[in-house]
């Protein structure tokens, strides 16, 4: 059982969750419009066509720490909300942690989502139960140090962090918003599903149909 | 002097406060304005790390740089546009508290004064207890 994590495989995974957003992009947008400014959708739609043409000319990358960082700056320069430098800052810290080479063991994997999460939190100030993507985020990463440390493969492991992410992003429906424009609702935010912790959803769930062996 | 960057997520308000700002300069400030994301010819609401970051390597000096932001994630852009100086650079630059468009008018006059960057945030904050409407008007 091999459990690593190729170059390859990453540009597979970022493909697929771009096409995710696509799919999903109305449900971003009413999710939004419930408790913010309905702007989610379009700005990660941007970003995910960015993505996706930045990937397609990104023939000639072989190290998963630049591929990493491209997607990072292209994120950034491209969605426009919050979520631009938060996505960014994500993959910036992956990419460091990740270094260079064409494949990383799934332990690294594993170390780069942490790290990815730790950078999200000290950018955003947002801890978990703010409603926030960090809801489906931190479990994942959770679930994916805990299979990972079990021995799981890479499709086991992976499986088990998307059921954790998407567990997470079910349980911001019952939080009060303690950051972004949800949180001017106040108690008015409950009953309503995080679109950020719903995109950051998609992102693991990706990853689990595209990373695994 | 100090030099200031206006974020906003629209591109004509960042021009809008600019002009504004810029009519109160007598000394040789620099003024840019940074609002929306480039999409082909025209701009869409939203904020540009990068764009912020290059406003700030073109307008940076020693006396050191006043970000003025509107809302939300303007200020996460702000942040992490600094993230991208130098450290040399990252110490002499602020991200202002201050009302937009008020603290910008604030900043601007102040900043032409020859002020230091401490100054002139602390005045263009100062600007959010302004009472634009006398109270008189208001109590009835």
């Amino acid at each position: 059982m091999t459990r690593d994590v190729t170059l390859e495989q990453m540009q597979h995974w970022l493909l697929h969750y771009a096409d995710q957003i696509e799919q999903e992009q109305a449900t971003l947008t009413r999710l939004d419009a419930a408790i913010g400014d309905a702007d989610h959708g379009v700005n990660m739609q941007h970003g995910a066509e960015k993505m996706r043409a930045k990937i397609n000319d990104l023939t000639d990358c072989h190290d998963i720490d630049v591929f990493l960082r491209t997607i990072a700056m292209t994120l950034i320069s491209s969605i426009g909300g919050a979520a631009g430098p938060l996505y960014g800052v994500f993959f910036l810290r992956a990419s460091k942690e990740a270094g260079p080479g064409d494949v990383i063991s799934l332990d690294r994997l594993a170390q780069m989502f942490q790290v990815g999460l730790e950078s999200i939190q000290q950018r955003g100030h947002a801890r978990l139960g703010d409603k926030t993507m960090v809801d489906a985020l931190a479990p994942a990463v959770e679930a994916l140090r805990l299979a990972t440390d079990a021995g799981q493969s890479t499709t086991e492991a992976l499986a088990v962090a998307s059921e954790a992410a998407e567990a997470g992003m079910l349980a911001t429906i019952d939080m009060e918003a303690k950051k972004g424009r949800a949180s001017y609702l106040g108690p008015r935010s409950i009953g309503h599903q995080d679109p950020g912790a719903t995109s950051a959803y998609l992102l693991v769930a990706s990853a689990a149909a595209t990373l695994g062996n | 002097m100090v030099n200031l960057v206006i974020v906003s997520h629209s591109a004509r308000l960042a021009e809008g406060v600019k002009e504004l700002a810029g009519s109160m300069i007598d000394g040789d400030v620099t003024i840019i304005a940074v609002g929306g994301i480039a999409e082909g010819d025209d701009y869409r609401l939203g904020t540009d790390p990068m764009r912020i970051h290059a406003a700030l390597e073109e307008v940076w000096s020693e006396a050191g740089v006043l970000l003025l932001v509107d809302l939300g994630s303007a200020v996460l852009s702000a942040t992490l546009a600094l993230d991208f100086l130098t450290p040399e650079q990252r110490a002499t630059c602020l991200i202002s508290n201050a009302p937009l468009v008020e603290g910008a008018v604030i900043a601007a006059l102040e900043a032409g004064l020859g002020h230091s960057l401490e100054e002139v945030n602390q005045a263009a904050e100062a600007t959010a207890q302004f009472e634009k409407i006398p109270r008189s008007l208001n109590s009835y």
